[in-house]
Formats: structure tokens, C-alpha cells, sequence
């Protein structure tokens, strides 16, 4: 996958968390997924079409995600009320809203988050799509975005767009 | 000063809430699509509308097209993830009067509001 795929995503995922939470985000090496990667309790999903598409998806571990939230809104959010989805989802609509804006002459649309909170699940992209890992690091505890992509050829017609989760 | 919120976010209308509070304003109602949005729009009367672009059901420059259309003439401010120059120009053609790209400081909100009110006002 071309770099340039990725970038806009390590610089969206620090620049999010850093201006809603004041939280920094130490971005490690991405890397490709393999069968080996872990699971997380907590994702947020959103697909893209267009020029570019694919899926995007935000996972916590439960405990990390709980901070995160409360972080974000200001307010003691356990996985269990009905407003943590929400924050979640809002949390991978700014991720990927921002990094799409930052792909250079690319008509990219994004659809309405999807989030999946269950023990142990695994989000699994396109099986044609190279999906690339970026681990993250922060006070409150790590998490991954995984960005599943691909430039669609001019003049060929979009595929679905879109993850499943497994748990 | 009678605002009226258009997010599919709780999230976000809730922080728009306590930025908007902040400020002074505290008339506020919300809503959760374009379409909520102008069942609410009639009986409301908002003075300033902050919409948000990517919803379910109608989207915000669906919402801000219709409004426009049916002589809705208050300051709108589109509060959205969607960065592209052309979508800001899109959305300025459709009526929008001011623009905020998430994420967004309560520096950069405030700041918005009170230009775009300012604009109105001059």
C-alpha cells in the first residue's frame, strides 16, 4: 500500500485526540495485519468510497476506551451507557474526515460510523485489501487504527465498502 | 439568541452545548438529521443554526438546500469533518455562511460564532 495511504491517518489520529481530549498520541511503526493480530473489545468502523476505498476502524481495549471517552465528553462513560457508542463513532468520523481531506486530488466519501463493543473481537477488512495496523500509545493506554484501503482505478466501478467483525 | 443544533452526534451537540453555554447562549435546541432539523426549524425560529454535514435520513447540505428553499434566512455554520475546498465551496453555494472543520478547539467554535453574527449584524 502507498505510503502516502497512510500518512494522513497518523497525522488525523494525533491531531484529533490532541485538539478534543488534549490527550498525545504516540503513533508506532504501521504495520501490515496478519491472522496474529490482537483482538479489542471496543471499534469503531466507518467505510469510504469514491477514489479511495475501504474501511477505517478504531479499537480499544474496554479499559482504555472508557478513558478515552470520558476524556472526550467530559463525563464518567462505562461501556454500558448508551451514549459510549456514540463518542466512539464520533471519535472515527474525525479520524477519517480529516485524513481524507488530506488526500490530494481524491474524491473520498465516508459513510456513518458502525460500533461493535464484545470481548475479543476482530475486525476483518476487505480480503482483496492489504490492511495496514498503526499502533498508538497514550496516558490512557494503547489502541489501534487499522486502515484498509485501496485507490480505485479511474473509471472502474466502486466495490462495497465496508468491514465485518467477528467476536 | 435562539440556536439551533444539527449533529447525528450526542457527543458533538453536547460539546457544542457546554461551548455555546460558555458563551451566554442557553436557547438552545438540537436536533439529530436534516430531517429532525426542519420539523424543528418552523416552531424554533433559530437565530443561528450549527449543522453538521455527514447524517443519516438528510444530510446537512440536503438540510441547508431545503431550508434556504423555503426562505430559512438565519446564519448557518456547518460544523463538519468534510475539509475539501470544493466541499466548502459546495456548502457556501448551498446558503452556509461560515465553516468549522472538526476537530475544532472552543477557541475556533467561539470564534466562528461571533464573526458569523458580527457578518449578519453589519
Amino acid at each position: 500500500m502507498d505510503s502516502s495511504y497512510i500518512m494522513p491517518f497518523v497525522s488525523s489520529i494525533q491531531n484529533v485526540f490532541s485538539t478534543m481530549l488534549q490527550l498525545q498520541v504516540q503513533v508506532q511503526k504501521p504495520t501490515i495485519k496478519n491472522a496474529d493480530t490482537l483482538a479489542y473489545d471496543v471499534s469503531g468502523i466507518i467505510g469510504m468510497s469514491g477514489d479511495v476505498e475501504g474501511s477505517v476502524a478504531l479499537s480499544f481495549p474496554t479499559a482504555t476506551a472508557e478513558r478515552v471517552v470520558t476524556l472526550f465528553t467530559g463525563m464518567e462513560l462505562t461501556a454500558g451507557h448508551e451514549d459510549f457508542a456514540d463518542a466512539i463513532g464520533e471519535l472515527v468520523n474525525m479520524i477519517s474526515g480529516s485524513a481524507k481531506a488530506q488526500l490530494v486530488d481524491k474524491e473520498v466519501s465516508i459513510s456513518c460510523p458502525t460500533v461493535v463493543i464484545g470481548d475479543q473481537h476482530q475486525v476483518h477488512g476487505r480480503k482483496d485489501v492489504l490492511t495496514i495496523s498503526i499502533p498508538c500509545e497514550s496516558d490512557c493506554g494503547n489502541f489501534t487504527v487499522e486502515v484498509s484501503t485501496r485507490r480505485v482505478a479511474s473509471g472502474a466501478t466502486a466495490g462495497q465498502a465496508g468491514a465485518s467483525a467477528t467476536v | 439568541m435562539k440556536i439551533l443544533l444539527v449533529d447525528d452526534s450526542k457527543t458533538m451537540r453536547n460539546i457544542q452545548k457546554g461551548i455555546l453555554s460558555q458563551l451566554g447562549y442557553t436557547d438552545l435546541e438540537e436536533a439529530c438529521d436534516g430531517l429532525d432539523a426542519l420539523s424543528k426549524v418552523g416552531a424554533f425560529n433559530p437565530e443561528l443554526l450549527l449543522v453538521d454535514w455527514n447524517m443519516p435520513n438528510m444530510d446537512g447540505l440536503s438540510f441547508v438546500k431545503e431550508y434556504r428553499s423555503k426562505g430559512g434566512k438565519s446564519p448557518v455554520i456547518m460544523v463538519t469533518t468534510e475539509a475539501e475546498k470544493s466541499r466548502v465551496v459546495e456548502a457556501i453555494k448551498a446558503g452556509v455562511n461560515n465553516y468549522v472543520v472538526k476537530p475544532f478547539t472552543p477557541d475556533l467554535l467561539s470564534q466562528r460564532i461571533k464573526e458569523t453574527l458580527e457578518r449578519v449584524a453589519a
